[in-house]
C-alpha cells in the first residue's frame, strides 16, 4: 500500500489556491451525469450533499435517522472557531493554523490544518448568510468567545447549541436540493457494505431499515461522513446509533485506518451514576470561561462543597497551568481530572468526579448574565442530575467525546481506495492527536462546503461519466450475498445474552485498557481479552424477531460486531505507539511532573492500517509528518 | 441525588407495522432506579424481552439528550411526559413514584403513520422545510459575515425560533394534529433576519400548502402545542406566521419565469 499524501507544491499559504487551480473541472453539462453517493447527513454529509447538488451533480445522500437534521453533530453545544479577528485580539489564520497543530500535539499534516484555517471565516460567511442566528453584541455584529487551548476570541457561537443551528443551516441547504429534485435522500438507510470493482469504490450496500430491503446504490464516487467511532467504549457522549460500520467495511475493503488509538477524553461530562448508564451527557467547554474546576485538597473529604472553605481547595488546573488555567486543551483537563480522583480526592458518591463551580463568575457577572450564557446548559444539567448548579457546584467527569483516528485521507480527502471520499470525524485529517474545542464543527462543515466539492470534480473529471458497474457484476454480486449472509448469521445465533450486554462489557474494557491512560501490559490484556469477548459474542448473542422490518436488535448486533473489530484494531496501534501524544498518554512515556512525553525521533508519523484479511495481522504503513512552518516543540500550557 | 428503586407497569402501545391495528400490552418493570432516564428504563425492560426471545418495543431515539428530536412519545397522554421543556429522553424516573402506571403510545396524527410500536414516520416535516422552509444561500456566494449587522433583540427572537428540534410533540399535543407551531417557528427565525427577507413571503406560502398537502389540522389557538413543547417555542409565532401569510396572500403575484437571456 502506497500513501501519497498528494500535498501540493509550494508556499504553505499558497498550496490550496495553487491545488485549486491544477485542479481539473468538470463541463458543466456533465455533472449531471456523475452520481455521487453520500453516506451520512451530518455536518459534512449534510454540507456536500448541499453543494455537490448546487453544482449539478446528481447526489444520492444516506442516513440511517429519519431524517437528515438528526445526525449527531447538532449534539454540538459549544461554538466554530474562525479567524476572523474580529475582536482585533491578535488572531489570524496562521495563529488559528499553528493554534490547532500545536493543540493536536505535532500529529497532524500542515498543509491541511492551514487549508482549514483559510477556509474557516468562508464558513461563518456561508452559514450567516443562511440564517445561522449565531449570538450578537448589542450593536448588531457577531459575537465571540474563547475556548480551551486558545488565547484569542474567535468562537462563533449560538447558544449551547451551536451545533444545532449549523447542522440546521446545513440540512435546510440540503432539503432546498431535495425539493429541486436534484439530491434523492434516503432516511433510515443504513450502509452495509462498500462495493469496490477493480480496486476503485463504485458504491454501496444498503439494509432499508424499515423493510430490511437489501439493495445495492452505484455510482461514480462514494463519499463517507459517517461521523467517528467513540461509541465503541459503549458510554460515550455519541448518539446511541453512532457507529463504526461504514468506515469499518471501507477498511475491510482496502481504505487505510489512520490512528485508529487517537481518541479525546472531554472533560466535562456529567458522571455516571451506575449500571443502567446509556450514555453520557457533554457539558459545554464554553463553561470553562466561567467555571473554575476544583475538588478538595484533601483525600475522602466527604463535607458538601458548600462547607468545604477556599483554603481547603485545590483549583489544580489553575495551578498546574497557570497561564491556561481553566481552559486547558482537553487531554490535559482531562488527564488532571483522573489524576485528582486516582488520588482519592475525587467527589461524589462515585468518588468519579470534579467540581465546575460558578459562584464566583456569578458574584462577578450576576445570575442574570450566567444565565444569558449558559441557561440552556444549567437547564440540561439539572433535568439529568436532579441539582440546581445554580446553588450546587456542577459535578464532571471526562468521557469520551471524539476519535481523531478515522479512514486514512489524501490532500483531496481521498482514501486509499480511489473514488472513496472520507469527510469530517469520520477521517483523519486535522487534529492530530487531539482536537482543539470548536475545531470539529469547522472541520466537518470545511470539508463538506469548501474542500470536496472541488478536490471531487478533480477526480470525476478524469474518469468517464456514467462508467458504472452492472447490478450483475460479480464485486456486487458478492457484496450484497455479504450482506445477506450477516443479517442470517445474526438471526440464527438464537443465544442467550443481548448485543447491549456484549457492547457494554466491551466498552469496560476498552475504557479500562485503551482509554485515558495506556500501557504496554494492560493493552496486550486487551488483546487477548476482546477476541475472546468477540467470539462469546457471536456464539451467544440474541437477535429476536426478523430481517424483514424494523429490527432496531439487529441493527445494533451489526454495529456490535463491528465494534469488537475496530477495538482490536485501537489497541494495536495503542501498543504500537510508544510514545504519549494528545488524547494517546502512554503511562511509561511521560515527564516526572506527570506531562505526555511525545517520542519526535521515532513516531513522528502517521499510522495507517492495512487490513490483510480474516484473522491476520493488519499491517501498519508510515506517513511521516514534516513541522516546517510549526516549531515542533514540548506543548505548554503552564 | 438519592438513588430509589421503583416498580412500575407499562402499557405499551404495540404495533407490528402500519396496517396492523394494533393493541396496548402491559409490562412490568421492576427495580427501576430514580436515577435512570425513561429510556434506560425502557432498556432494561427491552433487554428482559429479548432475552425471553421476543420482540423489543421498538422506539425512536438517537443523542438522548434532548437535542436531536428523534425521540418522542406520548406518556400518560402527554407528548413527552410530565415534566414541562423535557424532551422524552431527558425526563428521569424521578419524575415518577413506585407503583405508578405509565402509558406509553406514539405520536398519533394522520400525517405521521405508525411504522412500529412508538415509532412514527415524520418525513412531512422534511417536505414542509423542503418546500421552502430556508434561504437560498448557495455555498460560496456569501458577504462577509459581519457586512450585514442584525439587531440583538431580532437574533435573539429568531434564535428562540430556531430552537425547534423538529419532534413533533406540538403535532401530538394538538386536538387539529396541526403543524403549525412547527412550520412558523421556522418561518418566524427566518423572517426576523435581514437574510431571509428576499423569500419571506413565498416561504410562507410554499411551507404553509405544503402543510395542507400533508394533511395536518390548522390552527384553532388551543394552545396545546406551546405547552408541550419541549424547546419552549411559543405560540406568539404562529401569530407572525398567520401575519405573513395574510400579506403573501393579498400581493401574491405568479411569477412571470422570464429572466432574459444574455448575449
Amino acid at each position: 500500500m502506497e500513501l501519497n499524501a498528494r500535498i501540493p507544491d509550494g508556499p504553505i499559504e499558497q498550496k490550496w489556491e495553487k491545488h485549486r487551480f491544477d485542479l481539473k473541472l468538470v463541463n458543466p453539462n456533465n455533472k449531471r451525469k456523475y452520481r455521487v453517493i453520500i453516506v451520512g447527513s451530518g455536518l459534512a454529509g449534510g454540507s456536500a450533499a448541499a453543494s455537490l447538488a448546487e453544482l449539478g451533480y446528481d447526489v444520492h445522500c444516506f442516513c440511517y435517522q429519519d431524517s437528515p437534521r438528526r445526525a449527531h453533530s447538532i449534539a454540538a453545544q459549544g461554538g466554530i472557531n474562525a479567524a476572523k479577528n474580529y475582536h482585533n485580539d491578535g488572531d489570524s489564520v496562521f495563529r488559528l493554523f499553528y493554534d490547532t497543530v500545536k493543540g493536536g500535539d505535532f500529529r497532524a499534516r500542515e498543509a491541511n490544518v492551514y487549508r482549514l484555517a483559510q477556509v474557516s471565516n468562508a464558513i461563518i460567511d456561508q452559514c450567516v448568510a443562511q440564517g445561522v442566528p449565531f449570538a450578537r453584541e448589542y450593536g448588531g455584529l457577531l459575537d465571540n468567545r474563547s475556548f480551551g487551548g486558545a488565547q484569542v476570541s474567535r468562537t462563533f457561537y449560538a447558544r449551547g447549541q451551536t451545533g444545532q443551528q449549523l447542522l440546521l443551516g446545513a440540512y435546510q441547504a440540503l432539503e432546498r436540493q431535495i425539493g429541486l429534485g436534484t439530491v434523492k435522500m434516503y432516511t433510515r438507510h443504513e450502509m452495509q457494505e462498500l462495493i469496490v470493482v477493480d480496486g476503485v469504490a463504485k458504491g454501496i450496500v444498503t439494509r432499508d431499515m424499515i423493510t430490511g430491503e437489501i439493495t445495492t446504490h452505484l455510482g461514480d464516487a462514494v463519499i463517507l461522513a459517517t461521523g467517528g467511532y467513540g461509541n465503541v467504549m459503549y458510554l460515550a457522549t455519541y448518539a446511541k446509533g453512532c457507529n463504526t460500520s461504514a468506515i469499518w467495511r471501507a477498511y475491510k475493503k482496502g481504505a487505510a485506518f489512520g490512528n485508529p488509538c487517537y481518541t479525546q477524553i472531554h472533560p466535562t461530562c456529567i458522571p455516571v451514576t451506575g449500571d443502567h448508564q446509556s450514555k453520557l451527557t457533554l457539558m459545554s467547554e464554553s463553561l470553562r470561561n466561567d467555571g473554575r474546576i476544583w475538588v478538595p485538597a484533601k483525600q475522602g473529604d466527604k463535607r458538601a462543597p458548600g462547607q468545604i472553605p477556599e483554603n481547603e481547595r485545590d483549583y489544580y488546573l489553575e495551578r498546574k497551568y497557570p497561564s491556561y488555567g481553566n481552559l486547558a486543551p482537553r487531554d490535559i483537563s482531562s488527564r488532571a481530572a483522573k489524576q485528582v480522583c486516582d488520588e482519592g480526592r475525587g467527589v461524589g458518591t462515585t468518588g468519579l468526579g470534579v467540581y465546575l463551580d460558578f459562584s464566583e463568575a456569578t458574584q462577578r457577572l450576576g445570575a442574570n448574565k450566567i444565565e444569558e450564557k449558559y441557561g440552556n446548559l444549567f437547564e440540561m444539567y439539572e433535568r439529568i442530575t436532579g441539582e440546581d448548579p445554580y446553588k450546587i457546584p456542577m459535578r464532571i467527569y471526562p468521557a469520551t467525546h471524539y476519535t481523531m483516528g478515522g479512514l486514512w485521507v489524501d490532500y483531496n480527502l481521498m482514501s486509499t481506495i480511489p473514488g472513496l471520499f472520507v469527510l469530517g470525524e469520520a477521517n483523519f485529517s486535522d487534529h492530530g492527536a487531539n482536537r482543539l474545542g470548536a475545531s470539529a464543527l469547522m472541520q466537518g462543515l470545511a470539508d463538506g462546503y469548501f474542500i470536496i466539492p472541488y478536490t471531487l470534480g478533480g477526480y470525476l473529471a478524469g474518469i468517464k461519466p456514467g462508467t458504472r458497474p452492472g447490478a450483475d457484476n460479480p464485486a456486487v454480486k458478492e457484496a450484497e450475498a455479504a450482506v445477506k449472509a450477516r443479517v442470517d448469521r445474526f438471526l440464527s445465533i438464537n443465544g442467550k445474552e443481548t448485543p447491549t450486554h456484549y457492547h457494554r462489557e466491551l466498552g469496560k474494557l476498552l475504557w479500562e485498557y485503551c482509554g485515558m491512560a495506556r500501557n504496554d501490559a494492560g493493552l496486550r490484556k486487551a488483546l487477548q481479552l476482546i477476541p475472546e469477548l468477540r467470539e462469546e459474542f457471536w456464539k451467544n448473542v440474541k437477535v429476536p424477531g426478523s430481517g424483514a422490518d424494523v429490527n432496531q436488535t439487529l441493527e445494533l448486533a451489526g454495529r456490535v460486531g463491528d465494534f469488537f473489530e475496530l477495538a482490536e484494531l485501537m489497541c494495536r496501534d495503542a501498543l504500537e505507539r510508544r510514545e504519549s501524544c494528545g488524547g494517546h498518554f502512554r503511562e511509561e512515556w511521560q515527564t516526572p511532573d506527570g506531562e505526555a512525553l511525545r517520542d519526535d525521533e521515532n513516531f513522528c508519523h502517521v499510522a495507517a492500517w492495512e487490513y490483510t484479511g480474516e484473522g491476520k495481522a493488519p499491517t501498519r504503513h508510515v506517513e511521516p509528518l514534516a513541522f516546517e512552518h510549526t516549531h515542533l516543540a514540548v506543548r505548554s500550557y503552564k | 441525588m438519592s438513588e430509589n428503586l421503583l416498580n412500575l407497569t407499562l402499557h405499551v402501545w404495540r404495533q407490528k407495522n402500519a396496517q396492523d391495528p394494533g393493541r396496548f400490552v402491559e409490562y412490568a418493570a421492576k427495580g427501576i432506579s430514580t436515577e435512570m432516564s425513561f429510556l434506560e428504563m425502557i432498556d432494561v425492560v427491552n433487554e428482559d424481552l429479548i432475552r425471553k426471545g421476543e420482540e423489543p418495543i421498538t422506539i425512536d431515539h438517537d443523542c438522548r439528550e434532548g437535542i436531536c428530536g428523534q425521540c418522542g412519545i406520548v406518556i400518560n397522554g402527554r407528548p413527552h411526559g410530565p415534566r414541562e421543556r423535557t424532551t422524552t429522553c431527558q425526563l428521569h424516573m424521578r419524575s415518577f413514584k413506585d407503583g405508578d402506571d405509565i402509558t406509553l403510545e406514539p405520536i398519533r396524527a394522520k400525517a405521521f403513520p405508525v411504522i412500529k410500536d412508538l415509532m412514527v414516520d415524520r418525513g412531512a416535516f422534511d417536505r414542509i422545510i423542503s418546500a421552502g422552509g430556508f434561504i437560498t444561500a448557495p455555498t460560496g456566494c456569501a458577504p462577509d459575515a459581519n457586512a450585514i449587522p442584525v439587531p440583538k433583540e431580532k437574533a435573539d427572537l429568531a434564535f428562540d425560533a430556531a430552537a425547534c428540534i423538529g419532534c413533533a410533540a406540538c403535532v401530538a399535543a394538538c386536538p387539529n394534529a396541526s403543524a403549525m407551531l412547527f412550520i412558523s417557528a421556522k418561518i418566524s427565525q427566518l423572517a426576523l433576519l435581514p437574510q431571509g427577507q428576499p423569500e419571506r413571503y413565498t416561504r410562507v406560502r410554499d411551507m404553509l400548502t405544503q402543510m395542507d398537502a400533508e394533511e395536518f389540522g390548522t390552527c384553532t389557538n388551543h394552545g396545546e402545542c406551546e405547552a408541550a413543547c419541549p424547546k419552549g417555542i411559543k405560540l406568539e409565532n404562529i401569530a407572525r406566521m398567520n401575519r405573513d401569510f395574510i400579506k403573501a396572500s393579498l400581493t401574491y403575484r405568479p411569477s412571470t419565469g422570464s429572466t432574459g437571456g444574455a448575449g
